[in-house]
């Protein structure tokens, strides 16, 4: 992480809530950093996805588990960790949604909106061995970032 | 923004008229359990007006399927109407929207039963 780099940590429980609470401080960060609606809408909604990905199947709706988010914003992109404590996954293993077979399918579409909505995404190991989503949306070349995150918001954790 | 679901009648088929968000929790939740009512009242010709629907998340798009399927397993049909662009583009990407009956036009929809 280099000087110019502005780092948000936050730490949830695993709650509904918190899926909307991460969502709404995404777009809050990604409004401040000038992405344009269609921008923060991807934004946003991926984010909520993978934080939807750590409460249902990462921590297992286990409330004593955490999920941690963090928002690194670069002159160059805004970076999201979203990581939960559970066992993990590996990419090659999420089923293709657009598979013929998987189309009526009621779930497993979360990775593939990321996935689409976002410039880069990977899926890594997190330090306590559960799955750590990593993606990030660069700024279009015209636009730098106009403002950057408040510091007041730093590590904050629910209640 | 709670999702809010009416629905009425109109010409034979019952239409939903939907404003909010489908995600995750109680959007999804109602949409299962009016879809569920519906086919309990022997309402098999339903439309979901989404018109002022911006947003759906991986589990509403579940729960529309769910409901598709649902409906069309019991003998009738679910059908979509005025979608917008957000929408519009989540079933195109996600390639559902060629799954779904998606119509702009209420009577149109009402007369493709």
């Amino acid at each position: 992480m280099t000087a110019e780099t502005k780092r948000i940590e936050v730490t949830l429980e695993t709650l509904l809530d918190s899926v909307a609470l991460a969502e709404e401080i995404s777009l809050r960060i990604a409004e401040a950093a000038g992405f344009d609606e269609d921008e923060r809408h991807k934004i946003g909604m991926s984010v909520r996805e993978a934080v939807i990905n750590a409460f249902q199947y990462g921590n297992a709706q286990r409330r004593e588990k955490k999920i941690r988010a963090v928002f690194e914003l670069t002159p160059a992109k805004l970076v999201v960790h979203i990581e939960d404590q559970g066992r993990g996954f590996r990419l090659e293993d999420v089923p293709d949604p657009l598979a013929e077979e998987n189309l009526l399918k009621t779930s497993g579409r979360g990775i593939f909106l990321m996935r689409s909505f976002m410039d880069e995404f990977d899926v890594r190991r997190g330090r306590e061995g559960g799955a750590e989503i990593v993606m990030a949306k660069h700024f279009r070349p015209q636009r730098q970032p106009n403002s950057q995150p408040q510091s007041t918001h730093e590590k904050e954790e629910r209640p | 923004m709670n999702l809010r679901a009416t629905p009425r009648e109109n010409g034979g088929a019952t239409i939903v008229d939907m404003s909010g968000r489908i995600t995750l929790g109680e959007g999804s939740a109602m949409l299962r359990e009016m879809v569920r009512d519906l086919l309990g009242k022997g309402q098999k010709k339903i439309i979901l007006n989404l018109a002022d629907v911006n947003y759906i998340d991986s589990s509403g798009i579940g729960e529309l399927v769910s409901g598709f399927t649902t409906v069309k397993n019991q003998g009738g049909e679910l059908k979509l109407l005025h979608l917008t662009n957000k929408v519009r583009d989540l079933l195109q990407i996600t390639k559902l929207y060629t799954v779904f009956d998606v119509h702009s036009d209420e009577q149109a929809a009402i007369r493709s039963f």
